[in-house]
């Protein structure tokens, strides 16, 4: 039991949480100033980065797989601040325009290119494949003591825990400006904070987290885990320090208890197969959200008009 | 300080160089689209005195004070803090942005936004000290808000966020203060508590310069004007800068005439 959850549960448990939590933590502030769709749009415009990446290398490979999509977060990033600025138009629509716009591309591009022989179609995008992560080396616990059964761990792993350290380096790093300029842009601006980069720079980092649990889970847990657990830490507290530790509990749990649900929760309830665990992964951290709307003791100062 | 009216193509800064004054502007334009909101506008405001910036709405009161704070970025001109470049001298800054300009639904409590104010001294890791904590305490205290330290920002009043604000100010422990509508919107007794705040500051030596709307109280609160009009239209000492004739100018017909004369002469 234990050897089998080792091998088969282990690391996409990890992996999940690690995602859930690299995307929840500059979830807050992109909530915060009314950006939250940014993760949203970033997701999206991954799958035509990784397509064209794709296009060009004529191999699935993680590196320029990841370039790609992280250029084609860059693009995006760029065409919404253009469309918001030269349109005139307000940023959430901006961001709708340019990831549907972007999404719908990647979709052509797909379909277009000979991919039927290698393991990229929407769905993948959609949802990842956190079910697959498996470490087969690891037997038991020992294994983590391994180096050899180590050597053979998904790389996703390491890779979405070094994004994880990343971004909460520095969240912790510019804490301070953080909060002080998502609060009070002006006011920070007379401190002498470059307010435009820091927010670019909090952008770049949720772009990170971005694209790299898109390659590990797929869009939808990216989505969800930049909303949901941010939105509901911010109905159980007026803390902004206490917010961001429930998010983190919020991403978490909804990592952990998505991932047992997909895999058990059809058995339990007699159907034979399991279902997809991203999916589950963010019905469970809406469900979290549901739940803090009607229960959490800050709701009624929860920001309506700052919320989604 | 000369009266001065602006003449048609603006004003050339006679006395170039002058200057330790707190803030000394110098061919400022700024425009958000085609049209500036402010144009050209030289400013030099009097140490140790309170100056009131008065205008109608749209004149570019708000604008000439982000501007000079680097808010918001100018087309051209000038902007010297006590003799030198405002990068040199944001230590000696302090800023009360409009009380809207902010959601105050945001998960903070009234002390931890007055901390904000010490952000120069702490730098991004330094450890928050007591001394740090007595001095957002006193700032409190100073604006009659000492017991709502601990209440989240969105449950006070309008009035109670605008005393927050002025004490986050104060942490900053700057010698120039700069007030953009300090006074809108609050109930009587913030408005008396804000303006003896002020009152004390200029008695310590310090610089005051606030966007104010209500030209009823002027001569009450303020030492000089200076009115604007995307234009300069006039600047100096309030008997000699807030009269008919340059409320006239700045405001054209949108006071009537006998408001005017009552307001300018009511001493």
């Amino acid at each position: 039991m234990a050897s089998e959850f080792v091998t088969l549960s282990l690391t996409p448990l990890l992996i999940g949480i690690f995602a859930a939590v690299a995307c929840a933590l500059p979830g807050n502030f992109l909530l915060l100033r009314k950006q939250a769709l940014i993760g949203d749009a970033i997701s999206h415009v991954a799958l035509p980065g990784i397509v064209v990446a794709f296009l060009l290398t004529g191999a699935i490979s993680t590196w320029p797989m990841m370039l790609g999509a992280a250029g084609a977060a860059i693009v995006a990033v760029v065409m919404i601040e253009g469309i918001r600025r030269l349109g005139r138009i307000e940023p959430g629509a901006a961001m709708g325009v340019v990831f549907t716009t972007l999404f719908a591309a990647g979709v052509l591009l797909l379909e277009q290119s000979d991919t039927s022989s290698v393991h990229l179609d929407v769905e993948h995008a959609l949802y990842g494949n956190l079910e697959s992560l498996i470490w087969l080396d690891g037997t038991g616990w020992d294994s983590l003591l391994d180096p050899q059964a180590l050597a053979y761990l998904p790389v996703e792993l390491p890779r979405m825990a070094a994004t994880l350290v990343v971004v909460a380096a520095f969240i912790a790093l510019f804490w301070r400006p953080l909060k002080i300029a998502t609060f009070d842009e002006g006011f920070a601006r007379t401190l002498g904070m470059r307010t435009e980069w820091l927010g670019l720079a909090l952008v770049l980092m949720a772009a990170l987290a971005a694209v790299a649990a898109f390659d590990a889970v797929g869009s939808i847990i990216v989505i969800a885990m930049f909303i949901c657990p941010p939105a509901a830490a911010r109905m159980m507290t007026n803390r902004l320090e206490v917010q961001v530790g429930w998010s983190v509990v919020f991403a978490s749990v909804s990592a952990i208890v998505g991932y047992v649900l997909a895999g058990y929760g059809p058995m339990w309830v007699g159907m034979a197969d399991a279902v997809s665990a991203a999916g589950m992964i963010a019905t469970v951290s809406g469900v979290i959200l549901a739940i803090s709307a009607l229960w959490g003791p800050c709701r009624r100062r929860a920001g309506a008009p700052s919320g989604v | 300080m000369q009266l001065s009216l602006a003449s048609q193509n603006g004003q050339s800064a006679a006395e170039a160089g002058l200057s330790s004054s707190p803030l000394c502007i110098r061919g400022l334009t700024v425009s958000y689209g085609e049209k500036p909101a402010v144009f050209s506008v030289d400013m030099t405001v009097v140490a140790g005195q309170m100056t009131a910036i008065i205008g109608p709405n749209g004149a570019g009161k708000s604008t000439l004070l982000k501007a000079a704070l680097g808010i918001v970025p100018p087309l051209s001109g000038r902007v010297q803090v006590f003799g030198r470049p405002l990068d040199h001298q944001r230590a000696r800054i302090a800023y009360v942005p409009q009380r809207a300009s902010v959601d105050w639904d945001f998960p903070t409590r009234v002390i931890d936004v007055v901390m904000m104010g010490l952000y120069r001294d702490l730098g991004l890791l330094g450890r928050i000290r007591g001394s740090h904590r007595q001095i957002a305490r006193d700032c409190l205290d100073r604006v009659g808000m000492h017991e709502f330290s601990e209440r989240q920002i969105g449950q006070l009043s309008g009035g109670q966020q605008q005393r927050v604000f002025l004490a986050r100010a104060l942490a900053q422990g700057a010698d120039l203060y700069l007030l953009d509508e300090p006074f809108a919107g609050v109930d009587a007794a913030t408005e008396k508590a804000i303006i003896s705040v002020l009152k004390d500051l200029r008695a310590e030596g310090k610089t005051v310069v606030a966007v104010h709307h209500d030209l009823a109280t002027v001569r009450d609160y303020f030492d000089n004007v200076f009115l604007i009009n995307t234009r300069k239209v006039a600047e100096g000492p309030v008997d000699e800068a807030f009269t008919a004739e340059t409320l006239q100018a700045a405001y054209g017909g949108r006071l009537a005439t006998a408001q005017v004369d009552q307001i300018a002469t009511t001493a």
